[in-house]
């Protein structure tokens, strides 16, 4: 198929082709990273900014070294923590980004849209890497990455995506993700924290992780913010991880392939326990691997580069 | 003063229940007779095709002035108002600082002379600076010229606080308009809780939140026979409660908006600030009900809700955008286009809603074109069509959810105590 956006926003609005097409193009991504020498020339000449309004380590760095491995430059930009905060506009923002010359601005922003309203105001690329709750695409993608690689499908699949489905990017764009290339997608955690809408929009929900946990082929167990107690949105980190925690011995009674798997950082002890973390069905750092090759595969659909090598054929 | 007679209009008043084609003559500030006039006048308008009916009263505004004048004056508010066949306007105290003394309400009064062009009636404080804990000097700012008491935005948390409020302004025949919002509950929500802010990760504000507080309003006003007015309704629940109330002998009232009559949640995906307001733009099956509830009569009355923002407080993200949107000059062609275009009411319930219906729930001697009243009268055109564009607005604000409406119908003239205060009537149309 074709690539025909300049964006990437979220997964709601993607169709299964162009989810497909962007898994399928970090296939041959992913071997760059084996060679010796890491670095392909597609992104040459290219500037890459990468506008941080919220604290990130892992998704940055990830971006960055996607970047990188393409031989675009790239440049780290942090932004406060809101516009108001700044003085600046976030239209300003981006406009005086523009102006600079760039090509591809990569926002996270705590404020959900935030990326959309860039994106209808800017020639460049805007690439989402996480609007407050509501979208999170290219860590989604390198999940189902991961699932594909690990189960070598997604249809027919059930995946558990167990935790504070309401505050969480992460698990609405897997949700649209997964539910568009045929996966069943369990929602799971306290009745706080998962709004019984999620149910319109295609997840099966439940409040007991006991109860689910024999079935499902895939656990993304999600990071829990703890200041969320204060909400009073669950009593204590003692019960959540009693009600909700993965442990060994939850784990035995899953399916034997069943892989875990966790979007980072890790709360140890809290949603996951170590035992669990760093066992041989959890995933997590060949996520973190996955994550460049999808990056670089975003970069590479996003910004046109694949234009350019039509041409030049 | 001038004579002024329109000839040959379709003369709308409902509080005479009266919708035919007529003569209306002016004189002295006053409609002086209606009917087959050939009475001569300084002035004599060729009304034919168009509706002549009483001026329209916008029962709820935010004019900004005094705190925030670059966003609004009462001067550029009253020029929006005219532009737009409103000619009586009860202003929101919501100000800084508030409304809640005779002095600040004598100014709003003297404010609106100044610009001489609508009547500007101002709505007092229930409480001290609208913090909800000791109630405004309310006979004072009634002597100042308050038609009404409310704490806008400001929601009266306390039931005892409301219950007295509700008690005190009994004594002046003065309704209390109630913004129901039960703070607790919508949090930090910053549009309606629902399916869309499900998908889109913003907070949401639950029906219940709005819903609660009509509730409670409704039984403080049951147990003090006082006077209530519900603002702004919008949700389905809502609608059913204010016509339970009505039913049990309650006397409450209630208006609701054009945006939450045309618009609902789904606007919300766009991440555009102009469609942040609060109450929240709420569900298509919300809106049915506030149609129903405006053709049976449990809402009395349509406001625009008229919330001025500078561009640079609304230009940014969606979550941190303050509620509200500007309506005066788009609220009568959305009001037609879905309400009398689509056949869900008459013309002349329409114009009850924007007349007699506000009068009387402020207690104005006004909405009406029988003789002897004010001569405040709107001439519309019901066939000019147009496209809404916030740019051409005297209003000093721009966040209007409606730009680029193609619409049918606008204000021709504007009539103000037999003054031509807003005209846009073609010289051929001018027969002396």
């Amino acid at each position: 198929m074709e690539w025909r956006r300049k964006d990437l926003l979220g997964l709601e609005e993607l169709s299964r082709e162009e989810i497909l097409a962007i898994l399928d193009t970090a296939v041959s991504f992913k071997e760059v990273s084996t060679r010796s020498v890491k670095k392909v020339p597609t992104l040459r000449g290219k500037v890459v900014v990468n506008l941080f309004f919220e604290p990130s380590t892992r998704t940055r760095v990830s971006f960055e070294l996607a970047a990188q491995r393409m031989s675009a430059d790239v440049i780290n930009v942090a932004g406060a923590t809101s516009s108001v905060v700044k003085g600046e506009s976030l239209t300003d923002t981006g406009r005086n980004i523009e102006a600079m010359g760039v090509d591809v601005v990569i926002i996270r922003h705590s404020a959900p849209g935030a990326p959309h309203i860039l994106a209808s105001r800017l020639a460049a690329s805007v690439i989402n890497a996480g609007d407050g709750s509501h979208e999170h695409p290219t860590q989604a993608l390198l999940d189902i990455f991961t699932i594909r690689e690990q189960k070598k499908r997604i249809e027919g699949l059930k995946v558990a995506i167990v935790g504070d489905i309401s505050h969480s990017r992460v698990a609405r764009s897997n949700l649209w993700g997964l539910t568009k290339l045929g996966a069943e997608v369990i929602l799971c955690g306290p009745a706080t924290l998962l709004p019984r809408r999620f149910a319109e929009l295609g997840a099966r929900l439940s409040t007991d992780l006991d109860e689910i946990i024999s079935e499902v082929d895939v656990i993304n167990v999600l990071r829990l913010q703890l200041e969320r107690q204060q909400e009073s949105l669950f009593p204590s980190i003692r019960e959540y991880s009693r009600l909700f925690g993965i442990n060994a011995e939850r784990l035995r009674r899953a399916k034997k392939d069943v892989i875990v798997m966790h979007p980072g950082p890790l709360n140890r002890g809290v949603e996951i326990m170590p035992d669990v973390a760093d066992s041989l069905r959890s995933v997590i750092l060949t996520q973190v691997t996955n994550g460049l090759a999808v990056r670089m595969a975003v970069l590479y659909l996003c910004s046109g580069a694949h234009d350019y090598a039509k041409t030049s054929h | 003063m001038q004579r002024l007679l329109i000839r040959r209009a379709r003369v709308l008043c409902p509080a005479q229940k009266l919708d035919k084609v007529a003569d209306l003559y002016v004189d002295q500030g006053r409609i002086e007779a209606l009917g087959d006039l050939d009475t001569p006048a300084d002035m004599t308008i060729d009304g034919r095709g168009w509706i002549v009916c009483p001026g329209l009263i916008d029962m709820h505004v935010h004019l900004r002035e005094p705190g925030k004048e670059e966003e609004e004056t009462i001067l550029s508010g009253s020029q929006a108002a005219v532009a737009s066949g409103i000619t009586t306007l009860a202003c929101m105290p919501n100000t800084e600082p508030a409304v809640d003394n005779e002095a600040s309400a004598e100014f709003v009064v003297l404010q609106g002379e100044r610009a001489g062009l609508a009547n500007v009636l101002p709505i007092g404080a229930i409480t001290k600076r609208r913090e909800g804990r000791e109630l405004a000097e309310i006979g004072q700012l009634v002597r100042g010229g308050a038609v009404a008491f409310s704490d806008d935005g400001e929601c009266v948390q306390n039931a005892d606080v409301m219950r007295r409020a509700l008690e005190y302004t009994r004594m002046f025949d003065k309704p209390v308009i109630s913004h129901c919002e039960d703070k607790n509950l919508s949090g930090h929500g910053v549009m309606h809780a629902g399916k869309v802010s499900t998908i889109l990760g913003l907070g949401g504000m639950p029906a219940a939140a709005e819903e609660i507080m009509v509730s409670r309003d409704t039984i403080l006003a049951k147990m003090t026979d006082g006077l209530l007015h519900i603002a702004h309704a919008s949700s389905a629940g809502s609608v059913e409660m204010i016509r339970r109330a009505k039913a049990a002998g309650v006397r409450v009232t209630a208006e609701v908006t054009p945006h939450h009559l045309s618009l609902t949640d789904e606007c919300v995906r766009t991440f555009d600030s102009n469609y942040k307001m609060n109450p929240p733009l709420r569900t298509a099956a919300d809106i049915a009900a506030l149609i129903e509830g405006l053709k049976d009569g449990t809402i009395d009355a349509i406001a625009s809700d008229h919330a001025p923002h500078a561009p640079e407080e609304k230009d940014v993200e969606f979550s941190y955008a303050p509620f509200g949107v500007i309506g005066m000059e788009s609220e009568l062609a959305v009001l037609i286009k879905v309400l009398v275009e689509t056949g869900k009411l008459t013309w002349l319930q329409l114009i009850e809603k924007l007349t007699v219906a506000p009068a009387r729930i402020l207690r104005l001697k006004k909405g009406t074109l029988a003789v002897g009243a004010d001569a405040d009268i709107t001439v519309i055109d019901p066939t000019k069509k147009w496209t809404i564009n916030p740019n051409e607005f005297r209003s000093k604000s721009r966040n209007c959810p409606f730009a680029g409406w193609e619409v049918t119908g606008k204000t021709v003239a504007t009539i103000v105590g037999g003054e031509i205060k807003y005209s846009e009537i073609p010289p051929e149309r001018l027969l002396s």
